[in-house]
């Protein structure tokens, strides 16, 4: 049977949604106002980030994180370094309690994808703060956490396109 | 045996290790990234060709994508515009009638503030040259506040001159391709311009946070500012001209003063970048030392002088042939 084990491609659950997920930014960054009001900023690379923990464990997510955080410090103007070490740095707990959050139900899911966002907040946070001698503002960061936390229905998504792609893994 | 009994169990913790091991090897790379990175540093050898390569590719993307949503925009202000202009030609009748006193007001202002500099000898500023151009990408979030500009290097824009929108001081360029500029907002949380309160002459550090209203600080002297206070440039250190509109002073909700930004008033669109160069950087500094140009005749004084002093000038007058 040709269908047992067949290995993921990379280029499928790694690849595809990093470029998706940068295109959205890149679409987001467009100098819009819609009823007055500037265009969301959320970290679309958290969907991607949360999602690929939770399918399986691989080196490629990491590098592809690596990539997509120096794209999107390229296309904000933000300090080299500072999205890439955000993202690993929630992306990394979530690959250490997979075998945990795998049998959780969504509302749960998308709790501790709050927490990573958190997370993640966190890190850029105390890099910002550091690099620019003054904290950042809190409430700027809170607006970004809470339009990147409302994107989590797309990492579902994505959890359950390809978590059960590899027989391995199920 | 069913592959629900999971044969492929032993692979898993290596694997893991090894996804580990790469977020590690990459966490390296990134944080080495952030140590060589030199993003507020004026040498414009900093600015460098990873970022200008990615500022090319990116402000043609967001142009394309901002264009008709901008056409839309432009197409329902045009409609708009048609069912309140009779409104619309009240108020600007009213502004209008108001301009016109202004305008008599500031003609005799600046004859009057010509004619003293003549007087003084005062050395002014040159005349400040300017390019305009169209932000087509914009970063809104609490780290990075940047735009993209369609002016760059080909018209002259370098690395620290000003950008204005048509209500103030929007924020400074931090890097320059051929075509593209990117502007550092003044909300940007690597953002520092020296200003002064209009109302005191108090100066103050503006220090952006990426939030909407940036912190005054260092802000000294005896009740330095009010709330509704007008916050301009103060132009100490050269980066920046003096007297450019910044904004308005408001509290904070932290009770810090802040400053309301005029450019904020409306959405950025065109701004202006001005070529400006500090006096200390022009390269011909007899510029400077050029005579300023004859006084115009001064009008006579208004007090009368004495009877007795008067007297014997009409008298040599009258003699005079």
């Amino acid at each position: 049977m040709t269908t047992l084990a067949q290995p993921l491609r990379v280029s499928r659950w790694v690849g595809g949604p990093l470029l998706a997920a940068l295109a959205v930014s890149l679409l987001l960054a467009a100098p819009i106002r819609l009823l007055g009001l500037p265009l969301p900023e959320p970290v679309t690379l958290m969907v991607p980030a949360f999602a690929w923990a939770m399918i399986r464990p691989a080196a490629a997510p990491a590098f592809a994180l690596l990539l997509g955080g120096l794209a999107l410090e390229g296309l904000w103007g933000a300090p080299a370094g500072l999205w890439a070490i955000s993202l690993l740095a929630a992306y990394l707990p979530i690959l250490v309690l997979r075998n945990i959050l795998a049998a959780q139900s969504p509302v749960v899911l998308w709790a501790w994808y709050g927490l990573a966002c958190l997370l993640a907040q966190l890190v850029g946070w105390l890099i910002s703060a550091w690099i620019a001698g003054a904290p950042p503002s809190l409430a700027a960061a809170g607006l970004q956490w809470l339009a990147t936390v409302l994107l989590f229905p797309l990492a579902a998504l994505l959890i359950e396109r390809f978590r059960d792609a590899d027989v391995r893994f199920r | 045996m069913s592959f629900r009994d999971n044969p492929f169990g032993e692979v898993r913790l290596p694997l893991l290790l090894g996804a580990v091991a790469a977020c590690v090897v990459a966490l390296v790379v990134a944080f080495a990234l952030l140590m060589v990175d030199r993003r507020q540093t004026y040498q414009t050898g900093a600015y460098n060709a990873l970022r200008k390569a990615s500022d090319v590719v990116v402000a043609p993307v967001t142009g394309a994508v901002a264009a008709p949503v901008r056409w839309a925009g432009g197409v329902a202000e045009g409609i708009g515009g048609y069912f309140f202009a009779a409104s619309e030609n009240r108020r600007l009748k009213a502004e209008l009638a108001a301009a016109r006193v202004w305008r008599e007001r500031a003609i005799a202002l600046a004859d009057e503030n010509a004619r003293y500099r003549a007087l003084l000898g005062l050395a002014v500023d040159p005349p400040v040259p300017m390019v305009t151009g169209r932000t087509v990408s914009e970063s809104r979030g609490p780290y990075a506040n940047t735009r993209l500009v369609n002016v760059g290097a080909a018209q002259g824009v370098r690395v620290g001159h000003p950008v204005l929108s048509e209500n103030g001081l929007v924020g400074r360029v931090i890097g320059v391709s051929s075509r593209v500029s990117r502007v550092l907002m003044l909300t940007d949380t690597a953002s520092r311009t020296p200003v002064m309160i209009q109302r005191t002459r108090a100066r103050a550090i503006l220090t952006g946070d990426g939030g909407w209203a940036p912190g005054l600080a260092y802000l000294r002297g005896r009740d330095p500012a009010r709330v509704g206070d007008l916050v301009l440039t103060s132009g100490d250190g050269g980066v920046l001209p003096r007297g450019i509109t910044v904004g308005r002073v408001v509290r904070g909700v932290d009770g810090d003063w802040r400053v309301q930004l005029a450019s904020d008033s409306a959405p950025i669109d065109f701004v202006r970048i001005l070529l400006f160069e500090d006096f200390v950087k022009l390269e011909d500094l007899r510029a400077l030392e050029r005579p300023a140009p004859p006084p115009p005749p001064t009008p006579a004084p208004r007090t009368d002088p004495p009877a007795a002093a008067v007297a014997p000038a009409q008298k040599s007058r009258g003699a005079a042939p």
